[in-house]
């Protein structure tokens, strides 16, 4: 077949030249000759024989065409001939973006033809963020007003390809009137267009939600599909508020599936599947978890499923058994011999597939087998995310299933050499993490670690040989740390080795910086040493600075070796280190220099803001007086001022660097032994509380074999001569299937319930830890933590700036980032000053700093959540700093016989507080409870995710507090978690909570100029006309009523425009302008955070309808 | 070279029959058609705001069309993306899927996308759709659209949408829209082209025309 398929191709250019190939068989409506102009062009491609004449032709194409598009004879018609060639040389991958605008023109006059080569040139050259779209929204508007009905179809569907978020507004009553157009295509379109909106920008839409059922109830079939995708997502966000659409959604697919659809909704005879599969989706999420709602579906799935064809395609097979044997791992058991034949096709695709499916049953006893597949594929894969993906499942499995310390090392060993530098950072963290923290067995660990040393030794025996960086690393901590553990040993020889490595240009000087800490670290334990010596004299003039550094500190610690063995203890890796990281010890110093004279410190952004405002002689406040023209100006054009572009790009640089801010870590950390609190403990926490569980028990061999026996003697009976290759595969699939019997306990379903040895053992230290954290949490919580209640959003720069004080060790200097410090006392370095002089300072810095700030004291919200809850004793009371905040009513979270847990928020000026009471209702004292919160995607929780009370009295309470911050904005989220506690048993209490976007708005204290100031500088906007029922009256009201319920500030109100302002904790700034103008109120939100205007708008409509 | 000829044999081509009227599809409301005031509040969805960087589960990521000698033919990005990472792409794809062998699976997983693919004579369709989604119905969405190719072009072949491509990217247009499903039947994705096809005809009078068919 191909054959004839090259010939044909071959005698394409040719082929051409005859004759017209619209003279086919059947010649559509749509053939055009090709002797047109882009004929042309396409035949003397193809006749081109090589990349480079291809290249020069395009080029004097593009040339012409720059000639001919910008030329002001050239008429529409021929510019749509233009467009339709430079499409064709975009799709050949040459930028023409000298003819983008001249795209938009003709979209906006030519006649209904070009119109709409206009506009498919625009959707294929232009992206939804292009700035060019912005000129394509008054012929959207204008088309979308037309009576012509195929340009208003041109232009929604322009519309739900790209449209600029901002412009929605623009376009969105036009649409919303396209939903009663008398014509199915444009209604369809128009339900299209408004899901597009529904994805970018939910709470634009979110009043037509009645609209939607409409469409669902649509005559049309295409309307009602095509609704159902909004129905889709809406019901994924929020199941609940769509139970009673259930029936009706069963009804639909019972009439699809009966076959009541037109015939050319058949697809191969089956009737819309496309159709189908949306709505089993749509079902499958309402009926879970519900069996009500699920049982009106039942007779409608069944009848879809004896109807559904099924489908050989091998992956696919794969595929369902992987998921099937999460639920029941005997079923491999049935396939095996499909699966040991799936390990040896040529289709790597399939290859991978199946060792998915291997790690899904990987157990104690077909670990070393399996690992060894995945191994053997991983070898031979090239490709980066492949290679990611396996060592991460091998690294997991590994530390999982090892079944003996020689093993172990050897895996990781070749784990690291093939995963190299790609594979995730975890990986080796997670291995050294491990190697340091050890076991309960203090012997089984140290063997593990001379094991892992003598390896690396005979690894770096061989010269020349090449090792990935993060291998090097790992070598050389574990070097460093263990080293010592080799007794016969001479360090000198692993000095020299690592010495080697030093010079070896392949190693870079992150590695470098590595090895020299090793090196450091055995010469604190060695008298003196030649190869040191050396060391030390050949890196002191190195180019590299940091190589200099380090050799010069080498060299004065050697000459106090009293001192370097008090900074390198002995396997003393696990151990906390203290840091003083507000460099309290400099308080003196800077006290002394401010009492000189010294100007106070001020952070970065502010001083550059300082000098912004005194180099500006353009006055931009239009708040004063140019107030009323300002705002009427059209709602269309967003922001006016290049000002405002600039620096909303600067705030907006912020969340950047905030999302750095862990590599960052992660990056110090290496450098430094650093495996402490604030490294890798999180995750770790997370699981502490699942690890209650049955462990699985180790499968009995005999037991096993005998379960795996019955299937293999079958086959061997019905065939008495098995090939060789086949007694191969055999064996093979017993070592695989091993410990698969039905006596297993081992659970499938999702790998992180598994708890393993090693992690058990792993949990004890960070219970201990969490008790630390416990007990010292209680001092913090009591201090009003507050980063300067500012003005300007760049505080997250400032924690950040703390953060790598933290890390950085005492040595640091630079007065800069000294001073940020004692301005502000975040909680974290609280936490590791940990010292009762500390706090009590802190406490005084804080609370003055606090004095001076103009934050207004707010009324609580009244939207508390509204859980159905028993009311708390009368004895609960919030401790006593936190008794003169608002704060919700306290109820009932969760309960048992024997433990109840209460909640309540208190909101605080600078955070919202989450406290939590657990009392114990029996008549004995419950030991170690633990609660625990999930990491949640919305929100951070300070200090740790958990809480751990030793001991709760009988009959008597304990309360904990936690700091909860938004961290991505949203509307709403639930924070949930897990009280565990032993009594007689281990109990697992769950429960959750809401928070909303309202607990974390303060109000923010500004004058009419700085609104102004800042106004200019924010450019994410979102604008929006509510109806106010006439009960609402005057803007006065309203205002008040969003004051009340959102705290706001409000700034000024003049005539019937006002203006207020608020803060999302810490100090996101949101400025509002609003406007009533005939029942309606024009609402306008910026603020230098892109999510943050959507959201409180949509606080803003609720509020509204509310009252 | 005609695409369809190409067919694999576990899929056989079927013609369906000519239309019959449409029967009006029934839905039965539980809460009567338009629900009242009270319902209106219990439908408020508190979306989360946070999505302007990208679709949800269900929109397509983009759609390749390209021959066997690694030539493209046709491409439609649902999902802004940057020229040069267009480019990157769609090399590496081409790369990735002319070197597989015909009778390999149709499935494949690439980045941290699945690319679904199929050859028809001497064309690759290759669509790349997000990790939830399904492989099997976007191979048979691959398949509808070359049925309206098919049904366009009159037994499409490969040069039909060299020299018409633009007329491939308008049925494409009117077949997904925005990266989801717009029309799965054939018919009306047709006639909505059809009926600006006549516009092309006749050109000088599209008014006239649009009265003809009684759309004005």
């Amino acid at each position: 077949m191909s054959d004839v398929v090259e010939r044909t191709l071959s005698a394409l250019p040719g082929l051409l030249g005859q004759q017209d190939p619209g003279a086919g068989p059947g010649g559509g409506p749509g053939r055009v000759s090709a002797t047109s102009r882009l004929g042309g062009l396409i035949r003397s491609i193809t006749a081109l024989s090589s990349k480079h004449e291809e290249e020069k032709l395009i080029q004097q194409e593009q040339t012409n065409l720059k000639a001919t598009v910008s030329a002001p004879t050239t008429t529409l018609r021929l510019m749509k001939e233009c467009m339709v060639r430079l499409i064709y040389c975009e799709m050949l991958g040459y930028e023409s973006s000298f003819g983008y605008i001249h795209a938009i023109k003709l979209a906006q006059q030519g006649n209904l033809l070009e119109k709409r080569v206009g506009y498919l040139a625009v959707s294929l050259f232009l992206h939804e963020n292009h700035e060019l779209l912005l000129l394509l929204v008054n012929t959207v508007v204008k088309d979308l007003q037309s009576t012509n009905l195929v340009e208003v179809c041109m232009a929604l569907t322009v519309v739900s390809q790209i449209f600029p978020r901002e412009m929605i507004p623009a376009v969105l009553p036009l649409i919303e009137d396209k939903l009663q157009h008398s014509k199915e295509i444009i209604r369809r379109k128009a339900v299209q267009a408004l899901y597009k909106f529904y994805l970018i920008a939910p709470n634009q839409v979110q009043h037509i939600h009645d609209k939607f059922r409409k469409a669902l109830c649509d005559r049309d079939v295409g309307v009602m599909a095509a609704s159902l995708h909004i129905y889709l997502q809406m019901i994924k966000k929020n199941a609940s508020g769509y139970k009673d659409l259930t029936e009706s959604f069963v009804s639909i697919l019972k009439q699809v599936v009966g076959g009541k659809l037109p015939i050319d909704f058949n697809y191969h005879s089956v009737p819309a599947p496309w159709l189908q599969i949306q709505l089993l989706r749509i079902l499958g999420l309402l009926g879970k978890d519900d069996p009500r709602t699920s049982e009106l579906m039942y007779d409608v799935l069944d009848e879809s499923l004896r109807r559904a064809e099924i489908n050989h395609n091998i992956t696919y097979g794969l595929k369902a058994l992987t998921y099937v044997i999460q639920q029941d791992p005997n079923l491999a058991l049935q396939h095996q011999m499909t699966i040991i034949e799936c390990l040896d096709h040529p289709d790597p695709i399939i290859k991978r597939e199946t060792l998915e499916l291997l790690y899904r049953i990987t157990n104690g006893q077909n670990v070393t087998v399996i690992v060894q597949k995945m191994l053997d594929y991983l070898r031979q894969s090239k490709e980066e995310y492949t290679i990611i993906n396996l060592t991460g499942k091998i690294a997991e499995l590994v530390e999982k299933y090892a079944p003996d310390n020689e093993w172990f090392i050897q895996t990781m060993n070749a784990v690291f050499s093939v995963g190299g530098d790609v594979m995730h950072p975890d990986i080796p963290n997670n291995f050294l993490r491990l190697l340091a923290e050890g076991f309960d067995d203090e012997k089984e660990d140290e063997e593990l670690r001379l094991y892992a040393v003598q390896s690396y030794l005979s690894l770096l025996e061989e010269e020349d040989t090449f090792y990935p960086q993060k291998f090097l690393q790992v070598m050389s901590w574990v070097l460093g740390e263990y080293s010592y553990l080799i007794n016969d040993g001479d360090p000198e020889v692993i000095i020299t080795r690592l010495h080697r490595l030093l010079k070896q240009t392949f190693v870079t000087s992150e590695t470098k910086a590595w090895i020299m800490t090793a090196v450091t670290k055995m010469s604190s334990r060695m008298s003196c040493s030649k190869t040191v010596d050396k060391l030390i004299q050949e890196f002191s003039t190195s180019l590299d600075t940091c190589m200099r550094q380090y050799a010069f500190e080498l060299k004065h610690l050697c000459e106090n070796k009293e001192l370097m063995k008090n900074l390198f203890p002995l396997d003393a890796s696990c151990d906390e280190i203290m840091v003083d990281a507000s460099l309290s010890f400099l308080d003196g110093f800077v006290a002394e220099g401010l009492s000189c004279g010294a100007a106070p410190y001020k952070p970065h952004h502010q001083r550059q803001e300082e000098k912004l405002s005194q180099e500006k002689a353009l006055n931009f406040e239009p708040y004063g007086l140019s107030f009323t023209s300002n705002m009427s100006s059209s709602g269309f054009t967003g922001r006016q001022s290049p000002a405002g572009l600039s620096l909303g790009s600067d705030m907006s640089g912020n969340s950047a660097e905030l999302g750095q801010k862990e590599t960052n870590c992660l990056k110090l950390d290496g450098v430094r032994k650093l495996w402490g609190k604030e490294g890798y403990l999180p995750k770790k926490e997370n699981k502490t509380g699942k690890e209650d569980k049955t462990q699985p028990v180790p499968q009995d061999s005999i037991l096993t074999a005998h379960v795996v026996d019955p299937p293999l003697m079958q086959s061997e009976q019905q065939v008495v001569s098995l090939s060789e290759e086949e007694k191969e595969k055999q064996q093979l699939a017993s070592t695989l299937f091993v410990g698969l019997g039905s006596n297993s306990t081992i659970s499938l379903m999702g790998r992180a319930d598994i708890i393993t040895q090693k992690l058990k053992k792993k949990s004890k230290i960070s219970e201990t830890q969490n008790s630390e954290e416990a007990s010292s949490f209680q001092n913090i919580a009591t201090l009003p933590f507050s980063p300067l209640p500012d003005t300007t959003p760049n505080n997250k720069e400032n924690f950040q700036g703390n953060e790598h004080l933290g890390l950085r060790k005492i040595s640091l200097s630079s007065s800069e980032v000294l001073e940020a410090s004692v301005s502000f006392e975040t909680s974290q370095s609280v936490t590791e000053v940990g010292l009762d002089e500390q706090l009590s300072n802190c406490r005084l810095s804080t609370s003055s700093l606090f004095a001076d700030s103009n934050i207004e004291v707010f009324q609580p919200p009244q939207n508390v959540p509204d859980i159905v809850a028993n009311k708390a004793p009368l004895s609960l009371c919030l401790p006593e700093e936190l008794a003169g905040h608002p704060h919700s009513e306290i109820v009932e979270l969760c309960s048992s016989d024997i433990l109840t847990v209460y909640w309540c928020k208190v909101w605080t000026d600078d955070c919202s507080r989450l406290v939590l009471f657990v009392a114990n209702n029996s008549t004995s004292p419950l030991k170690t409870v633990n609660l625990v919160f999930e990491s949640a995607e919305h929100f951070k929780i300070f200090e740790s995710l958990s809480c751990h009370f030793p001991v709760i009295e009988a009959q008597s309470m304990e309360s904990c507090q936690k700091c909860v911050q938004l961290e991505k904005v949203c509307t709403e989220g639930v924070l949930s978690g897990s009280i565990s506690y032993h009594l007689d048993t281990d109990t697992h209490l769950e429960f959750s909570l809401t928070f909303s976007l309202s607990d974390f708005i303060r109000p923010m204290k500004m004058t009419t100029e700085d609104f102004g100031r800042l106004w200019l500088s924010f450019s994410n906007d979102v604008k929006q006309n509510l109806k106010m029922s006439p009960s609402q009256g005057s803007l006065s009201i309203a205002l008040n009523a969003l004051k009340q319920k959102l705290k706001l500030h409000i700034v000024e109100i003049i005539g019937n425009e006002g203006i207020a302002a608020c803060r999302l904790l810490p100090s996101v700034p949101c400025l509002l302008h609003c406007r009533t103008h005939a029942r309606t109120l024009a609402l306008w939100f910026r603020s230098s955070c892109s999510a943050l205007p959507d959201s409180l708008l949509y606080q803003c409509q609720k509020v509204m309808e509310e009252a | 070279m005609h695409l369809l000829h190409m067919l694999s044999p576990e899929q056989p081509r079927r013609r369906t029959t000519p239309t019959q009227p449409h029967p009006v599809i029934l839905i039965h409301l539980p809460h009567a058609l338009y629900p009242g005031r009270e319902m209106a509040s219990n439908t408020v969805v508190a979306p989360s705001v946070d999505r302007t960087c990208g679709p949800e589960a269900g929109l397509m990521r983009f759609m390749l069309l390209f021959s066997r000698q690694g030539k493209l033919r046709l491409q439609k990005w649902y999902l802004a993306t940057s020229d040069k990472e267009k480019k990157k792409m769609v090399r590496e794809l081409m790369q990735v899927v002319l070197a597989r062998k015909p009778k390999m699976c149709s499935f494949l997983e690439w980045r941290d996308l699945k690319v679904v693919y199929k050859r028809y004579a001497s064309l690759y369709f290759c669509c790349a759709i997000e990790g939830q989604d399904n492989e099997l119905i976007t191979l048979e969405l691959i398949h509808r659209y070359v049925e309206l190719l098919d049904k366009y072009f009159g037994s499409v072949c490969e040069l039909d949408i060299i020299f018409n491509f633009e007329k491939a990217y308008f049925i494409l247009d009117e077949f997904l829209m925005g990266g989801e499903i717009q029309d799965t039947s054939k018919k009306s994705v047709l006639k909505a082209i059809e009926q600006a096809d006549l516009l092309q005809e006749e050109d000088e009078s599209p008014r006239s025309v649009l009265e003809e068919m009684g759309l004005a």
